[in-house]
């Protein structure tokens, strides 16, 4: 792989394991915090789909789960790999596919959020 | 040196089973499962939102469920022992910080990760309502 072109996969792999070990932990407790009923004021319609109107708010998580899925992606290759799979031209399409098809599901809510 | 020298034949699906510190690496790797489950949870919830109310609500409430607590909990309490913070333990190695001649003793970098991840917990939660 040439240089330049793995400063940038390595660069987006970085950002996103930074950006999950900072944003999940809040991420998974407020999860749990609906799991229980108690959801948060502003996890109700109106205040988060203000948020997620914002361009921001929009930006913000497209950000995070842009970055989450492609650095999961990596991993779960090397994850495949660790378990005896042999096969990474194969496993590579399928976990890049997936984090792609995420990337641009979130994109498209989001834009169809409004 | 012989033509054929011998090599140790090691497992290649259970070779981590070996030793203690491949365990932990294997444990701290598969948080990559739930970095996935997670985003493609929020991704479905954005899915929601692009409806009615009525289309948010009924995704609250089919996230509630006792069994979902438990692996919310379970999940929260694991992802940060495996994923948030080995990742501040070996931040210094990724990072290091060098100020003119002298390099940043690691244990600064690393309790400054532990305050600003702190700060940004609070306040997406705070964003959210939760307090």
């Amino acid at each position: 792989m040439a240089i330049a072109k793995k400063a940038v996969v390595w660069g987006l792999f970085a950002a996103g394991g930074t950006l999950t070990s900072f944003v999940f932990p809040a991420l998974i407790a407020l999860f749990l915090l609906i799991a229980t009923g108690n959801v948060p004021e502003g996890l109700q319609f109106d205040q988060i789909r203000t948020f997620a109107v914002s361009w921001l708010g929009k930006a913000c998580l497209f950000i995070v789960l842009f970055l989450s899925v492609w650095h999961a992606a990596h991993r779960l290759r090397v994850v495949a790999h660790d378990f005896g799979i042999r096969k990474d031209a194969l496993v590579a399409n399928a976990v890049y596919t997936i984090a792609a098809i995420g990337s641009v599901l979130a994109a498209f809510y989001l834009l169809m959020i409004g | 040196m012989s033509r054929n020298p011998y090599v140790r034949p090691i497992s290649t699906t259970t070779w981590y089973m070996r030793h203690g510190r491949y365990k932990v690496y294997v444990l701290r790797e598969l948080t990559s499962f739930l970095v996935m489950f997670y985003s493609f949870l929020t991704i479905y919830g954005l899915s929601a939102l692009t409806g009615s109310a009525e289309r948010w609500d009924a995704f609250l409430a089919s996230q509630q469920s006792t069994a979902m607590v438990v692996f919310h909990g379970v999940a929260l309490l694991y992802f940060l022992f495996f994923q948030t913070f080995p990742w501040f333990k070996l931040a210094p190695k990724a990072m290091p910080v060098q100020i003119g001649e002298k390099k940043l003793p690691d244990s600064y970098i690393i309790i400054g990760h532990y305050v600003a991840w702190l700060a940004v917990s609070v306040f997406i939660l705070w964003l959210a309502g939760a307090f």
